[in-house]
């Protein structure tokens, strides 16, 4: 599945990709590498996309849960359930996430 | 319960609670009794204005730890308990079910309380606070019908429930005694955007509007204002702001000014008495004064860093202040102190939202904030967190810009 383009991000930065009922968010990390992780917060539906990228942390907008989007843990409460997280790989000018 | 002194945590909110944790997991061995002097685990307040008055489903309490969480951590938790007295020479508490604790340590993290207003109120009126997750489902219960509300205040608090009422089909008004909504915290211009979005949405708002008293009306209930306007209503929910819980560290002879006087590192007038939460004030560093917050984010750190400074941190607590609020489907957040003093800067978002800072007369960021969509204002609130914390000055020309990222000002 694409999620985005290659460029579309620049490192420590994230977005949202939405596909077929789940939502995901895409990070980059200081390194230019892409990760994918389930994209709502596990303590309250608030999207990680809109949150900072500090090194290989996310961090909730609203509540400041963070979590390491290359493994899916959670980090800094209240978040304290750990995230699914999905293979990605970079082929072209593509991102590819296996869902 | 063993005789021995224990860390005593007195207020089981954010803040008694992050702190049993920090304790635990910060290293101490003393037993560690959370008090809590509501019935129930210790849970989130922030929903109990949003999501528990409009959950389609009974909402249940968010909760702030579990009983095996508190099992694991070795907490005692002391459930529907208030605490009567401290002696301080003995280095005991006095519960309400005559009990008796020894402290090696006490944190009082007693939280705030609905501020009441000193009218005539008729009995029978149908009047609400809002401080406990029982005060939002009594809310809740009444709000579910067709029904007509008066809030009187147009604080945070007074404005989440008008959102959340309104969208469950109650009829609201929002009648105000200042000249507009959200006076003490955001700038003007940002209550206009506010309060025409409440508009919008079917909430009527009077400013300038001072309730005189509250009249029976056949089963409901009358408010009648100053200028002989009146409002009939089924529920009036007085939110007029918070007072500091304070009069058991009073009777105990602690320093206490609007809140429980607190040094740098949190500590009170006695070293064995610390403080966290809405129930104290503290000296902020970055503020060169004394401040009291009513926060989620600063009940639950300044909770977690008394417990650091329990066990011999001694490390002044300067976390920038932060707060949140949900308007409905925009947000509020605002980053430090809004200070009148200080000179605001604007960053327009166009329709997704709006950012303000704030700079001091030496040029340094000193707050931020921002109202509207998750997305456009959050990064950015964030970002200007940070540069607060570590004092940076940016340029007002750059902060103005919409098209300089916040980020690129990180220097």
């Amino acid at each position: 599945m694409v999620a985005c383009a290659a460029d579309a991000l620049e490192p420590e930065a994230a977005l949202r990709f939405d596909h077929g009922g789940r939502t995901l968010v895409i990070a980059r990390s200081p390194e230019g590498d892409y990760f994918a992780m389930d994209g709502h917060c596990s303590h309250e539906k608030v999207h990680l996309a809109d949150g900072i990228v500090d090194g290989y942390i996310i961090e909730c907008p609203k509540h400041f849960g963070a979590f390491d989007y290359r493994t899916g843990e959670a980090r800094v409460p209240p978040a304290c359930i750990d995230l699914r997280t999905y293979e990605v790989k970079v082929e072209g000018d593509n991102v590819f996430v296996k869902i | 319960m063993s005789n021995e002194p224990a860390m005593v945590i007195v207020g089981a909110g954010e803040a008694g609670t992050a702190a049993a944790i920090a304790l635990r997991e910060g290293g101490c061995r003393s037993s560690i009794v959370l008090i809590g002097n509501e019935s129930m685990l210790p849970y989130e307040r922030p929903p109990l204005s949003k999501a528990i008055l409009i959950e389609e489903t009974y909402p249940e309490p968010k909760l702030l730890v579990t009983h095996k969480r508190l099992a694991e951590l070795e907490i005692g938790y002391l459930v529907g308990r208030s605490v009567e007295s401290i002696d301080r020479a003995a280095h005991t508490i006095r519960l309400s079910d005559g009990a008796q604790l020894a402290y090696e340590r006490l944190l009082l993290s007693t939280g705030s309380r609905p501020r009441t207003l000193s009218i005539p109120v008729a009995p029978g009126s149908r009047m609400a606070t809002l401080r406990t997750y029982a005060d939002a489902l009594a809310i809740r219960q009444i709000i579910g019908r067709k029904c007509e509300v008066v809030i009187i205040g147009g604080g945070f608090i007074g404005l989440e429930v008008a959102a959340s009422a309104v969208s469950r089909g109650a009829s609201v008004t929002v009648v105000e005694a200042g000249p507009r909504v959200l006076t003490r915290a955001v700038p003007p211009s940002m209550a206009e955007l506010i309060q025409a979005k409440h508009e919008r949405s079917g909430v009527r708002i009077e400013t300038g509007a001072m309730v005189e008293r509250v009249d029976a009306n056949e089963g409901r209930s009358r408010v009648v204002l100053a200028d002989g306007r009146t409002h009939l209503a089924d529920l009036v929910l007085v939110a007029v702001g918070a007072v500091p819980n304070v009069e058991l560290a009073q009777a105990a002879g602690l320093a206490v000014a609007n809140g429980i006087l607190l040094d740098e590192t949190l500590a009170s007038s006695d070293p064995h008495i610390f403080a966290a939460g809405d129930c104290c004030s503290f000296p902020h560093r970055l503020y060169g004064e004394r401040i009291r917050l009513e926060a989620w984010r600063n009940a639950q750190r300044q909770g977690a860093a008394a417990a650091a400074n329990i066990l011999g941190a001694n490390r002044p607590y300067e976390d920038v202040p932060w707060f949140w609020s949900d308007q409905y489907d925009e947000t509020l957040q605002i980053a430090g102190l809004c200070r009148e003093k200080d000179v605001p800067v604007a960053r327009n978002l166009g329709a997704e939202g709006q950012l303000f800072f704030y700079l001091a007369a030496d040029g340094r960021l000193v707050a931020a904030c921002g109202f509207g969509t998750l997305r456009a204002i959050a990064k950015e609130i964030r970002v200007a967190e940070t540069m607060i914390g570590r004092r940076l000055a940016p340029k007002a020309e750059a902060l103005a810009d919409p098209a300089i990222s916040m980020k690129s000002l990180l220097v």
